[in-house]
């Protein structure tokens, strides 16, 4: 055998990876959908799974008339390192955004990332040794949970209901805490049509939310991917401009740090987002971005702001061409949402409750009896998302889904839908079949919808406790599988696959 | 060894386990490029037959986990195109996909394996299998696991530890397939013993088997063993070879031989088996006729413990193609 052919033992391999590794990377877990998420590629499954906007309504020609317009003006600096906290006429951009959102802002207050989610990561990155405490909504975003998992922080997740997260229940959660010596780094909320609950917080809760925040002196992560994206009600103030407020400075917030993303009203493709911090945390988001990226990227940022100085239609050229598109967005967002209701009327209707969200890209849906994990595993040619991913443990919001309307022809959202009310139909069949009893039953907790005002708007699994307390979790299962089982020292556990 | 091939490497699919396939396939394109084959690589899906058709392969290496890879679809294929394929052949597979089968066959050729009945979906539909749940509680007693039939993966095996978790449990694991197996739980050392054709340069190609040493998966401790452990490198310690008595690795590499024989297995298989705490006894649970290939896969762990290097343990599979 030649040394080409020499090869790297196995076990070694494993041995000398796993000494390796941080520490932290044992609280990295991939998603535990990814399996079948990875199913969700195939084109003939209609995804109802991504968190997509959808890009094929941005003209082309105008992409290529700005590319165009970005190479034959700034070659050079479109191809340069840009300065870490962002290109000054791309903060322009955010200023204009914030304040379509009806908050004033600082620009030096600003920092450009990469997408959204670079936030999130910084915020982390910036604020959390291991065992930390952060307080999220329940059910949160499910792209966070990797990232908190990450920066190994203890999160405690509070149950929402129509109004968003109960500011009682997060006082509760706060005073527990107190006792126990903890306080949270921060607050982790998505205060508008939240992901992947599709509620938001109403504006005595926001009130209320900056107020606990300023008496106990809590940060506050204010993620608002989606604020201009509403399709029916009047715009609400984010967190970030009640806090300015309050702080009665003229100035900007104490408080709360505010994610913003180009995301979802232009393209997540651009991989551009920001925050505006507190100046003391915006310069330690500053060095963490150091470290990540050095600064986001220039040729992006250039096509940003050459986007927002393109003026609107001749009818109304007052109106930038960034609004009149996010005016399009939401026409045709508001649309397909209502395709969604109707559709979940029809296939869904008596055997499950979902939330009615007043804009942003989800509808959060909450069925009898159903693990929806294992709906996915029958559901051939439909994808959504596993309620569980919008779970720290994983096991809380088995029976919920997130589904995706605003990326997906009116066609699709239809034939989805059916796809999967018709499989539903036939696991409470079953089970009624099992148990005697015609249909299945609720399995407990709180559930509700959002045309229900006396009932919590977002439907929440078996197995979560009234305050989403863990440690209550393993007793109420009323079925534990294979997603986490209890170690078998403590308790003997089931004989499973290790391994193909 | 085998002279350079060109061999079409069988991966991904439509299966719940396409990840882990499309891992175990990249590692053994990788291993089969440095051994000097000609390798192509197949994402299976519709254009499978074309693909194989425009290559023209000498033989497929099957990385294909999960239904179709597994459940002699793919092998019984690739019969009928008259390409050689790796490992086991489609009535092999079936027995083996199949746990209820395997395990019926196992029960009657008394080789120890947990007690446990199988319910297909119809029969709760139609024969009114509701009626006998008490039944099948008393005789298999509570915890019990409850697995679809043929799933490989972990996902849809469910726990059952009183009566009221047990329709529940039944219809999860039915989302995966149309039958379930309601299984005795087996409290104890989780083993598996990986089993391979001798090298075929010998007289009499193929009639020989041989167990690799015996692999132990622990769970780390304070970590929930869960499905996504069994992919991750550092959620699951391996110990390999398995620190247990002499005899219990003898007859734990003894029954494996033996399943891998009853069932009809070929080229590679991995057999699984509980150590129970209580008896001591060794309980036969499965055989994968399809092993993983990825970095904390069990296989390659086992045959390196045995001095198989991975590149020589796929070389090893590929010759399976010619030794049926």
């Amino acid at each position: 055998m030649d040394d080409r052919r020499r090869t790297r033992p196995a076990a070694h391999e494993l041995a000398r990876y796993e000494a390796l590794f941080a520490a932290r990377t044992r609280g990295m877990k991939s998603s535990a959908m990814r399996e079948m998420m990875a199913l969700t590629e195939r084109p003939d499954v209609i995804s109802l799974a991504g968190g997509l906007p959808d890009t094929s309504t941005f003209p082309p020609e105008l992409y290529a008339k700005l590319m165009a317009q970005v190479a034959a003006e700034s070659t050079a600096r479109a191809l340069q390192y840009g300065p870490t906290e962002g290109m000054s006429a791309t903060v322009s951009c955010i200023v204009a955004v914030m304040a379509q959102e009806g908050t004033a802002i600082d620009p030096s207050e600003v920092i450009v990332t990469t997408g959204g989610q670079q936030v999130i990561d910084l915020v982390c990155k910036a604020l959390i040794d291991p065992g930390d405490v952060i307080v999220a909504e329940a059910p949160t975003y499910p792209g966070a949970v990797p990232t908190f998992s990450a920066y190994q922080a203890d999160v405690e997740q509070i149950e929402m209901d129509a109004d968003g997260m109960p500011i009682d229940a997060l006082e509760s959660t706060l005073d527990r805490l107190r006792e126990q010596g903890r306080t949270p780094k921060f607050i982790y909320t998505i205060p508008n049509f939240q992901n992947p609950g599709g509620v938001t917080m109403s504006l005595a809760r926001r009130r209320r939310l900056v107020q606990v925040a300023r008496e106990r002196e809590l940060l506050v992560l204010e993620d608002n991917p989606y604020g201009l994206l509403r399709y029916e009600g009047e715009p609400l103030p984010t967190l970030y401009s009640l806090d300015a407020e309050a702080a009665g400075r003229g100035g900007g917030s104490d408080l709360v740090i505010y994610l913003g993303t180009f995301s979802k009203i232009l393209s997540p493709g651009l991989r551009l987002g920001w925050a505006v911090a507190p100046r003391p945390v915006l310069e330690k988001l500053n060095l963490g971005k150091q470290g990540a990226d050095l600064c986001s990227s220039p040729v992006t940022q250039m096509f940003v702001a050459a986007y927002f100085d393109e003026p609107g239609s001749e009818s109304d050229p007052a109106r930038p061409a960034w609004v009149e598109y996010v005016e399009r967005l939401k026409g045709l967002y508001r649309r397909r949402r209502d395709v969604m209701l109707e559709a979940l009327e029809e296939h869904f209707g008596g055997r499950a409750r979902w939330t009615r969200p007043e804009g942003g890209l989800f509808i959060w849906a909450t069925l009898d009896g159903v693990d929806t994990t294992d709906l996915m595993a029958r559901s051939e040619g439909v994808a959504f998302v596993p309620g569980r991913a919008a779970y720290m443990d994983g096991r809380r919001g088995s029976s919920s889904m997130r589904l995706n309307f605003a990326g997906v022809p009116d066609e699709d959202i239809r034939e989805g839908i059916r796809r999967i009310g018709r499989i539903m139909g036939g696991d409470t069949g079953l089970l009624g079949t099992l148990t005697g009893t015609p249909v299945a039953p609720a399995r407990g907790g709180t559930v509700g919808t959002g045309t229900d005002p006396a009932a919590p708007a977002v439907s929440v699994g078996p197995e979560t406790g009234a305050d989403g307390a863990p440690g209550a979790r393993e007793e109420d299962a009323p079925m534990a599988d294979v997603v986490a089982l209890p170690r078998r020292e403590q308790q003997s556990s089931a004989r499973r696959r290790k391994d193909r | 060894m085998s002279a350079a091939k060109r061999v079409a490497v069988l991966k991904g699919g439509g299966s719940l386990e396409r990840t882990v396939s499309l891992r175990s396939g990249g590692r053994a394109q990788q291993a089969l490029a440095r051994l000097g084959h000609e390798v192509v690589a197949i994402d299976v899906g519709p254009e499978l037959v074309a693909q194989l058709h425009e290559c023209g392969p000498d033989a497929a290496f099957v990385a294909l986990h999960g239904s179709d890879g597994e459940d002699g679809t793919v092998q019984g294929l690739l019969e009928a195109i008259g390409v050689p394929y790796t490992g086991s052949g489609p009535a092999a597979c079936m027995r083996c996909t199949d746990k209820a089968l395997a395990k019926y066959l196992m029960r009657e050729a008394g080789i120890p394996t947990p007690d446990f009945t199988a319910i297909k979906e119809t029969a709760i539909k139609e024969l009114g299998v509701a009626a006998a749940l008490g039944d099948i509680e008393r005789a298999l007693g509570f915890p019990l696991v409850v697995k679809p039939a043929s799933q490989g993966s972990a996902l849809g095996i469910k726990f059952a530890r009183a009566s009221e978790e047990l329709p529940g449990a039944i219809v999860g694991a039915l989302s995966y397939d149309r039958k379930v197996v309601l299984e005795r739980y087996v409290k104890g050392r989780d083993l598996a013993v990986s089993v391979i054709d001798a090298p075929a340069d010998g007289d009499a190609p193929g009639a020989a088997q041989f167990a690799l040493p015996v692999v132990e998966a622990i769970p780390r401790e304070e970590e929930f063993y869960n499905y996504e452990s069994r992919y991750e490198i550092g959620m699951t310690t391996f110990v390999c070879p398995a620190e247990l008595a002499p005899e219990t690795t003898a007859r734990a590499q003894e029954l494996a031989v033996q399943v891998y024989r009853l069932l009809g297995c070929h080229g590679v298989a991995r057999v699984d088996l509980m150590l129970e705490d209580e008896s001591d006894e060794l309980w036969v649970l499965e055989t994968n006729v399809v092993p993983g290939l990825t970095e904390t896969s069990l296989l390659p762990l086992a045959a390196d413990a045995a001095g198989i290097g991975f590149e020589d343990l796929v070389e090893r599979i590929l010759d399976s193609a010619w030794t049926r």
